[in-house]
């Protein structure tokens, strides 16, 4: 681990790193070819809705030794439509039905009881009208809404509104991509996957918040300097926060994996396991989405700032300036300096030791800190 | 309150560790002392960790009452379902609203829950409608019978199975010698029939009788035309067909329903006049053993207002050629029975049919407490047995214990002694999270479910996240060159402002979520928003002051190569600062505002 602190080290200064926000067009193109697999999985295959949403029943009944096609025959005939019976790994059954009204409902629990030869009281059942689905999806979608409204509005005032618009970006981003995979791996949609779904929301932004925070205080000040301009400062951002990006979206998605084992390992199949599923699988999108696409898309709309722009304009024009004349490039990565020892050479500034995972002249030449404090 | 918080204290001051902790820690004690003291020393567990049933009505719409739908509908409904479930002996059943138009019942395992599904979802509208016609309940030209006289009784659509009745005949009423179903307490020779009273357009049934009363009279408008030909379609074997039929009129209208004869096996379909009285004219109804004729019945009195409709109805029906000599008896839609009226009759009536012990009962009891002011779908109904759910709840308990023993090696194969910090934040944030449980289910009603359980699970992974951001900027500090304390607290401030702004956007999740979803949903939004709250708490309140004290410790201090914060590891470069030492050991307090910052400061509410 200490090498892992190392690189974090060299990360952290700006020794090492990856060039996230030049290759953004990459990442792009990556992700607008994910969404639309997933959206044309969602055309194409659609999603997998569970009983909940169709309306009908799920029974479990407790430990049997009849077979699962006995049990399937059995619920069919008591039925009358397509039963799907699921053997589960504590030697239960888990048994779907369709589009089946409260009152057949329960004359299947009844001849089931039978066919087992089991107290009726014993079997488990959970029995859904086709309307419920319903309200449970309008809700969830409400709550989407609503969600993100707010947030975005929160992102404006906590940050600025371009980094709200991103993270926004994001998040849409996310889910569409873990409804994808929904669609394409013909998971089941149940409640539990509502409710996973719906956690991402909050956790998925949790790691581009952490981004954004180090990405405002390093371009604090931003434009009273010329060593830098935007997009490298949100690299070095990003590849600040790299150690920490990683290290949250592990700890978060540990527990989740804990459910994910359990819930279909033990369980096979239910709450546990559809709400780790969802979660997973956005988690996972959340972590690549706030390294390799909110961040350059702040990057790529504040680029597009006039006063950003000037910025440019004036780094890259001074270093053609130094370059002309021979002296290493302003930016290169030289650590040799530091900037305790240099002069300070802005007027009303501080040369704080900022930490700030931006860029700062100490580690990147003779420049200065462009994250000073006034 | 995501930004922070300027007036606290100074910035990166040390603050007062030893005093911060503990408070925390009484605070803790005090939680962990009230838990024991209630005697509430677990949460208590929802229907799918402890086994029962739970009933998700909804309330419909009803055509024409566009805003029956509120809170005082509503909760009226929930008192009379709780009447109606406790009536039953049903022990600790809990019947609230959920949503806006949404009724939970839970009911505990151990009780009749059956008994209970048939009882609370019915919504008891009950009427009393003239019959105009009958026929056989599939799709067919509108003729009555012909020869066989009505089929009196029906099998009320709440009771369970349908027994055989033992009138066998197809006879209208069971009753011994009268027609008359409707049988008076004693006979009372009734006064003559008063008029109506405010039926404007009069029941067919009540004008002049027809002597060849064999076909319905002629169809005088297109809306009796159209009540024809929704009689000629209707297919009353249809469960579909049988409940929308009639879902869109109201009492005045004239109606077409479905009832099933005595054998509870065929179907008759009617077309009823306005409804002559409600359920509202019942003041008391049980489900009696008639001894004389052996079979179970319900026997219903009217109020005074009630009495004087029924005495003007029957006296007025008695005179009337069949079939429309007969009044039904509807619930929910349903005919029950459509006994034939052979005299006027007084203060009460009875409904016969195919009752068994436990419809006739809760039939009474259901006419008893009266209508409810809202029809509702059962939306969803989950049984889990109590060995299913204790089976959930262990898998959910082990699934946590993994998820936390996961977390801890990963934090402390990479924090090393830091860590520990961690992981007493960890345990701290567990032990308030089980108390506040505990204490929330006499509190606030509060029950943990499955969802639930998930909630606090995934919650490990976030309270667990904030000590990873504050590390993170810790060894950052360190990697400037800093010593461990000035890091510790100069770290602080920049850790303290992302961990409130992550932490808000995961409360604003879950407070959207608690507030717009139903159901298992809400349980999950309720547990992520309080452990995100205690989150900040414990890192507020308990790992950055243990940080401060750890940070005194030479093992810490002097980094230690498993404290975790060792220069050399993290790669720090040795530091040169004696050269601007103003600038090290203090950490310039929040710098003043810059133009373009706009400092957000929501919620101490998250905190409080």
């Amino acid at each position: 681990m200490s090498r892992l602190g190392a690189l974090g080290a060299r990360l952290y200064r700006g020794e090492v790193g990856y060039d996230f926000i030049g290759k953004r067009k990459v990442w792009y193109g990556l992700s607008i070819l994910i969404t639309i697999t997933a959206i044309l999985g969602l055309a194409v295959q659609g999603l997998n809705m569970g009983i909940e949403f169709k309306g009908g029943a799920v029974f479990t009944t407790p430990k049997t030794s009849i077979s699962v096609a006995q049990a399937q025959t059995d619920a069919q005939a008591a039925a009358g439509h397509d039963a799907i019976v699921q053997k589960l790994g504590n030697g239960t059954l888990r048994i779907q039905v369709t589009e089946l009204s409260q009152a057949q409902a329960d004359k299947v629990k009844t001849q089931l009881a039978k066919d087992l030869s089991v107290d009726e009281n014993k079997i488990a059942a959970d029995i859904v009208g086709p309307s419920w689905g319903e309200t449970i999806a309008n809700k969830a979608w409400t709550g989407l809404a609503v969600f993100m409204v707010l947030v975005v509005i929160y992102l404006a005032i906590a940050f600025e509104w371009r980094m709200a618009v991103a993270a926004l970006i994001a998040l849409i981003h996310d889910l569409t991509i873990t409804v994808g995979v929904y669609a394409l791996v013909g998971f089941e949609v149940t409640p539990g996957t509502v409710i996973g779904l719906l956690t991402i929301l909050g956790y998925s932004l949790y790691d581009t918040v952490v981004v954004f925070d180090s990405l405002k205080e390093g371009s604090k000040g931003i434009t009273k300097q010329t060593r830098w301009y935007y997009s490298e400062v949100a690299n070095r951002s990003i590849n600040g926060t790299l150690v920490r990006s990683i290290n949250t979206t592990v700890v978060a998605l540990l527990p989740v994996a804990g459910l994910l084992f359990i819930g279909g390992g033990v369980l096979g199949a239910g709450m546990l396991n559809d709400i780790s599923l969802s979660l997973f699988v956005g988690l996972a999108a959340g972590a690549y989405s706030s390294i390799f696409i909110a961040t350059p898309l702040v990057a790529d709309l504040k680029e597009r700032d006039p006063q950003m722009k000037a910025l440019k304009k004036r780094v890259l024009a001074k270093r053609a300036a130094a370059a002309a004349k021979g002296e290493p490039a302003e930016g290169a990565e030289d650590t040799d300096v530091r900037y305790d020892d240099e002069a300070e050479d802005v007027p009303g500034g501080v040369a704080t030791a900022a930490a700030v995972a931006g860029p700062r002249g100490a580690r990147g030449g003779r420049g200065r800190p462009s994250g000073r404090r006034r | 309150m995501a930004a922070p918080n300027k007036g606290r204290r100074q910035a990166g001051s040390p603050g007062r560790p030893g005093r911060t902790l503990a408070l925390f820690l009484i605070a803790m004690v005090a939680l962990t002392g009230g838990m024991f003291w209630s005697g509430h020393v677990t949460p208590r567990l929802g229907i799918d960790l402890a086994g029962g049933t739970s009933i998700t009505l909804q309330a419909k719409n009803t055509p024409g009452k566009p805003n029956a739908i509120n809170k005082t509908n509503m909760d009226t409904a929930v008192n009379i379902i709780d009447r109606r479930v406790n009536g039953l002996g049903v022990s600790e059943a809990e019947v609230q609203t959920q949503g806006d138009k949404n009724i939970i019942v839970n009911i505990p395992k151990g009780t009749n829950s059956k008994q209970a599904q048939d009882q609370v979802g019915t919504t008891a509208q009950l009427f009393f409608r003239p019959v105009l016609t009958y026929a056989p309940g599939t799709p067919t030209a509108p003729e009555p019978a012909p020869s066989t006289s009505p089929s009196g009784s029906a099998k009320p659509s709440a009771s369970g199975k349908p027994q055989a009745d033992s009138s066998a005949s197809s006879k209208p009423s069971p009753s011994s010698t009268t027609q008359g179903r409707a049988v008076t307490d004693a006979l009372k020779k009734a006064p003559t029939p008063t008029p109506t009273p405010g039926a404007s357009d009069a029941p067919a049934g009540s004008a002049t009788p027809d002597p060849s009363a064999t076909t319905p009279p002629p169809p005088p408008d297109p809306a009796t035309a159209a009540l024809e030909k929704k009689f000629t379609a209707l297919d009353c074997r249809d469960e579909a067909s049988r409940t929308t039929v009639n879902q869109s009129s109201g009492p005045k209208d004239t109606i077409v329903a479905c009832g099933q004869d005595t054998t509870g096996k065929n179907w008759d379909k009617y077309i009823l006049g306005p409804a002559e009285l409600d359920g509202t004219d019942v003041s008391k109804a049980k489900g009696v053993l008639d001894q004389q004729r052996g079979m179970w019945i319900v026997q219903m009195d009217f109020t005074s207002g009630g009495t004087k409709k029924f005495q003007a109805i029957t006296g007025k029906l008695s005179q009337q050629q069949p079939p429309m000599n007969q009044f039904a008896i509807v619930l929910d839609g349903n005919v029950v029975s459509a006994p034939s009226v052979a005299q006027t009759l007084g203060a009460s009536a009875e409904i016969s049919g195919s009752f068994d012990q436990a419809s006739a009962q809760n039939l009474g009891n259901i006419l008893s407490f009266g209508a409810l002011p809202l029809s509702f779908d059962v939306a969803s109904t989950t049984t889990v047995t109590a060995a299913l759910g204790g089976e959930q709840l262990h898998a959910g308990l082990i699934a946590g214990a993994i998820g936390l023993a996961l977390v801890i090696i990963y934090l402390v194969a990479y924090y090393r002694g830091l860590s520990l910090i961690a992981i007493l934040s960890l345990g701290a944030s567990a032990i308030m999270t089980y108390t506040i449980m505990s204490l929330l289910g006499p509190g606030i009603g509060f029950a943990l479910n499955l969802p639930a359980v998930c909630g606090a699970i995934v919650a490990i992974g976030i309270t667990a996240d904030s000590f990873i951001v504050y590390f993170e900027r810790v060894r950052d500090e360190i990697r400037e060159g800093r010593t461990l304390r000035p890091a510790v607290e100069r770290a602080w401030p920049r850790a303290r402002r992302t961990i409130l702004v992550s932490d808000f956007v995961s409360f604003l999740a879950a407070a959207v979520l608690f507030v717009v979803t139903v159901g298992k949903v809400q349980g999950f939004a309720f547990t992520l928003g309080l452990t995100t709250v205690l989150d900040v708490v414990v890192v507020f309140f308990f790992t950055k002051p243990v940080m401060t004290l750890m940070a005194r410790k030479k093992f810490f201090s002097e980094g230690h190569s498993w404290s975790g914060l060792d220069p050399k590891r993290l790669g720090a470069k040795p530091p040169l600062r004696r050269s601007r030492p103003n600038l090290l050991e203090e950490d310039p307090p929040e710098p003043p505002q810059r133009r373009s910052r706009v400092s957000a400061a929501p919620t101490d509410s998250k905190e409080a």
